[in-house]
């Protein structure tokens, strides 16, 4: 039929290596989903999956800005065709949604048939993206800061050192380049040439270590939802000491009417009922400041979590505290979580206390724990850095 | 072995198979084969072609394949490209009887192309236009920003698919000519009266179509509902610079060329499969090769739970017709006057003239469907259930998923609504709702294109709603 066409055929087999374009789009696409992440800083750093990550390095965000968003019909009101093997039947069952775990009633959107993408981001660029515009306010020198340990690596390799530093692998490498070229491969004839030695550079950290004090009201009118933000906050404020500090301790103490020292597990799960006294926590904290913690070598930062209803008689007292334990610490912060922007007895005390140091946020939602934790740790001038 | 022994081997090979190819009347164009690593094969696949222009959406369908290829889920052994000639790009690393199967899978592909009405109007330099729409998007990148090229294409994907594929369009493409005559098509209407009853209309079609407007409606814009949502804006947008304009009927023309793939996606993957089956048939192959080719074919052509595998369905429907016209029944014989033995003849003319739709509706017989087992399913509470197993149920539904490539049928219905140039899409309702959460993200797009108020119409649980975006926030209202 076509005669003159079917010699007209080609195979040809070229050098692909310069084209990258897919690689590029894919780094550009990359690039928007961080960007995407940075943006939605304040809702993704109270997301469970991450607070509750225990350290998982990877962490897998739901992205939903970056679909390519059209005009599509609803998957879900839409009847499809399917296959069977042979023996379907009405009725069949082919899947089922997942059950709806109580009290995620707000997320019913995020049912199947969404395409939802999940990026992947490791702990640290978050961890990056949200330190970058944060900075560690009132630091104090302190005495054992001058102690700096020192320690060395082997991170470099030269063509001069001892002979007890030589890099036997990289030698006989170069051994083997060298004959290579000169068209006498193999391992012979290893010249001074040759020799490649391990050398190290001395580093030095500087010795440091600060003691969180994590108070957090645990009375009966605390809900899961105050506690969950309390829990962000620590989460992210332990992480973001840990890049100051060389060590970081923290001490939660629960606290109603009074105080003690538990474990992190109890302090975020265990409820009590009863009415609140805060003076109770900030002695406690004195006390274990006094006894543990000496100033002179740690920088304290006390942080408080409530929801601001404190037995009015006790302000006063709590005040007062407060001032002794900024005495010794670096700053003193006060969080507290009011989701129905109540007035709060400890709130009016507070508002009048007049140092640097003293600081506090009303968070009255999940994304503000990001803003409470840039109102601490804002970027200030003159501060010691 | 080394390469030029590998590449002669299927040279050889490929000759081979053409002559075959030939001996059962495909007709192709000219073939050129490239054999390429997996990554530029994945590429291409996210790109739909070889040469198109840059946009980080491809990079993401890109990473998203070539990490299912990387973790062994799914591999694409190639990819042709409607062209003339035609390029078929061959995965490097297919053995030699893979790419037996692969490129007579190829040649029938290419003669679907060459021969399917749908494809009629292709333009088959579009790897040269599309390297060309690439060149001239970066050119603009560089004069405008890429974040503002960007972002504009960010807007126009957004509306790509509502286009007007009808493969003739005489009015189209020229603005003057195109409301002139919308005008004219209106004021000759509105001289008939309209049809009093519902079957009223049947008796005029030959007379000139009537409409049911009257001349007041004239002033109406566009005159008629236009399907050519893309089209519309591009040309009648108040917000848009020239280089906005270049770039949307650039990528216009690219949904165009990339229509009749999805119309007949089925079809033509079903083509090729009854294809590569029957041509190396004719092969000698060995035992060995015998076995891996009766791998990959039943890896290509299994069903699939759920979902349609295209390939499995349109080889079972060509198979049908070739024995349906090649052994009638005797009611066939004596009513329709078929002759037996004309199965061959009926798939080649099949494969000129007919669509998916038309493929589906016309040759998905009672049987067929039974014997495939396929049903129609639907979500009942929480639980995805098999609701119906009637044919015709099943190839109506499946006729239904192909209208307008599986996509809502948008038209611009007002494009100066309250005389203050808003825009109003209205969506043609069929039964489906849209995607409320997509709509969302949609509308905005829609603003940023027109520049002004936009408004969709459509149905929500049987409720007119209308839907505007201000450029602010979306309102809904019910009509």
């Amino acid at each position: 039929m076509h005669s003159d066409d079917h010699s007209l055929f080609v195979v040809s087999k070229e050098d692909w290596s310069l084209h990258r374009k897919g690689y590029q789009d894919q780094v550009r696409h990359q690039e928007k989903v961080k960007e995407m992440i940075k943006q939605n800083l304040p809702d993704l750093i109270t997301e469970e999956s991450i607070v509750m990550s225990d350290g998982k390095q990877i962490i897998k965000v739901p992205i939903r800005s970056l679909d390519e968003y059209r005009f599509i019909y609803n998957f879900q009101k839409q009847k499809h065709v399917g296959q069977g093997d042979g023996d379907s039947q009405v009725g069949d069952v082919l899947a089922r949604d997942p059950a709806q775990k109580p009290g995620q009633g707000e997320k019913a959107g995020d049912q199947p048939g969404y395409d939802i993408m999940e990026a992947e981001v490791s702990m640290e660029d978050l961890e990056n993206m949200l330190f970058d515009e944060m900075e560690l306010p009132f630091m104090k020198p302190k005495e054992q800061q001058d102690v700096e340990t020192e320690s060395i690596t082997f991170n470099d390799i030269r063509k001069k050192g001892m002979q007890s530093n030589i890099d036997k692998k990289r030698t006989i490498l170069e051994n083997l380049r060298r004959n290579a070229t000169t068209g006498n491969p193999g391992i012979h004839h290893i010249s001074p040439d040759d020799l490649r030695y391990k050398t190290w550079e001395e580093i030095v950290v500087p010795h440091s270590s600060a003691v969180i004090i994590a108070m957090m009201d645990t009375s009966g009118s605390m809900g899961s939802f105050e506690k969950y933000c309390a829990r962000s906050f620590f989460f992210w404020m332990t992480r973001f000491l840990r890049r100051q500090y060389e060590k970081v301790d923290i001490v939660f103490l629960a606290h109603h009417t009074e105080a003690k020292e538990v474990t992190e597990e109890d302090f975020f799960t265990r409820g009590e009922s009863g009415g609140t006294i805060c003076s109770s926590a900030y002695q406690k904290a004195l006390e274990i400041i006094d006894r543990r913690y000496p100033p002179s070598k740690y920088n304290i930062y006390p942080f408080h979590f409530s929801d601001g209803d404190n037995l009015t008689s006790d302000n006063e007292r709590c005040v007062r505290l407060i001032g002794e334990l900024l005495k010794v610490s670096n700053m003193f912060g006060y969080g507290e979580v009011n989701q129905y922007n109540r007035s709060s007895t400890l709130m009016s005390a507070y508002r009048n206390i007049k140092m640097d140091q003293f600081m506090y946020y009303v968070i009255k939602e999940k994304g503000e724990v990001y803003h409470a934790l840039r109102t601490f740790f804002k970027k200030q001038e003159g501060a010691l850095t | 072995m080394n390469n030029q022994d590998e590449i002669k081997q299927l040279e050889y090979a490929i000759s081979e198979i053409m002559e075959i190819a030939d001996g059962f009347g495909l007709d192709y164009y000219p073939m050129r084969y490239e054999i390429c690593p997996a990554d530029i094969i994945y590429t291409f696949g996210a790109y739909g072609m070889p040469t198109r222009f840059s946009h980080w959406s491809f990079g993401k369908t890109f990473n998203k394949m070539k990490m299912q290829y990387d973790f062994g889920l799914s591999k694409i052994y190639e990819l042709v490209i409607n062209s003339n000639p035609c390029y078929a790009f061959l995965l490097d690393g297919n053995s030699l009887i893979q790419n037996k199967l692969i490129v007579a899978h190829v040649l029938a592909h290419c003669d679907f192309f060459k021969n399917n009405f749908r494809f009629s109007a292709s333009n088959r330099n579009m790897v040269e236009s599309m390297s060309a729409t690439a060149e001239r998007i970066s050119q603009y990148e560089m004069e405008f920003g890429t974040e503002a090229v960007e972002s504009f294409i960010d807007a126009v994907l957004s509306i790509q698919e509502h286009v007007d594929p009808q493969l003739i369009k005489a009015p189209h493409l020229d603005k003057q000519r195109y409301m002139e005559h919308k005008i004219k098509e209106q004021k000759e209407s509105a001289k008939h009266d309209p049809p009093a009853g519902d079957y009223d209309d049947l008796w005029s079609l030959d007379a000139p179509k009537s409409k049911e407007k009257d001349a007041s409606a004239s002033r109406h814009f566009p005159p008629e509902p236009e399907k050519d949502v893309m089209w519309f804006i591009q040309e009648f947008s108040e917000v848009l610079e020239e280089w906005q304009r270049d770039i949307m009927s650039m990528l216009r023309e690219e949904m165009l060329y990339f229509w009749p793939q999805m119309e007949t996606k089925i079809m033509n993957e079903g083509w090729a499969s009854y294809w590569h089956q029957r041509i190396i048939r004719e092969l000698d192959l060995t035992s060995e090769e015998t076995i891996e080719f009766a791998k990959l074919n039943s890896s290509v052509v299994q069903p699939s739970r759920n979902s349609l595998n295209p390939y499995y369905l349109g080889l079972k429907i060509f198979e049908d017709i070739e024995r349906r016209w090649d052994h009638p029944t005797k009611e066939e014989q004596e009513l329709a006057g078929r002759k037996p033995g004309q199965g061959r003849e009926k798939i080649f003319e099949v494969r000129e003239f007919d669509s998916d739709i038309s493929f589906i509706r016309n040759y998905l017989t009672k049987e067929l469907t039974e014997d495939l087992d396929l049903y129609v399913f639907e979500k009942k509470g929480p639980e995805w259930k098999i609701t119906d197993k009637g044919w015709e149920r099943v190839r109506d539904q499946l006729v239904v998923s192909r209208v307008n490539g599986g996509n809502p049928y948008l038209v611009v219905s007002d494009g100066d609504y309250l005389r203050n140039g808003e825009l109003v899409l209205r969506h043609e309702y069929e039964g489906t709702e849209l995607d409320l959460k997509y709509m969302e993200r949609t509308m905005p797009y829609v603003y940023q294109l027109w520049g002004r108020t936009v408004h969709l119409e459509t149905i929500i649980e049987d409720k007119k709603v209308m839907f505007t975006h201000d450029g602010k926030k979306l309102h809904r209202k019910f009509v």
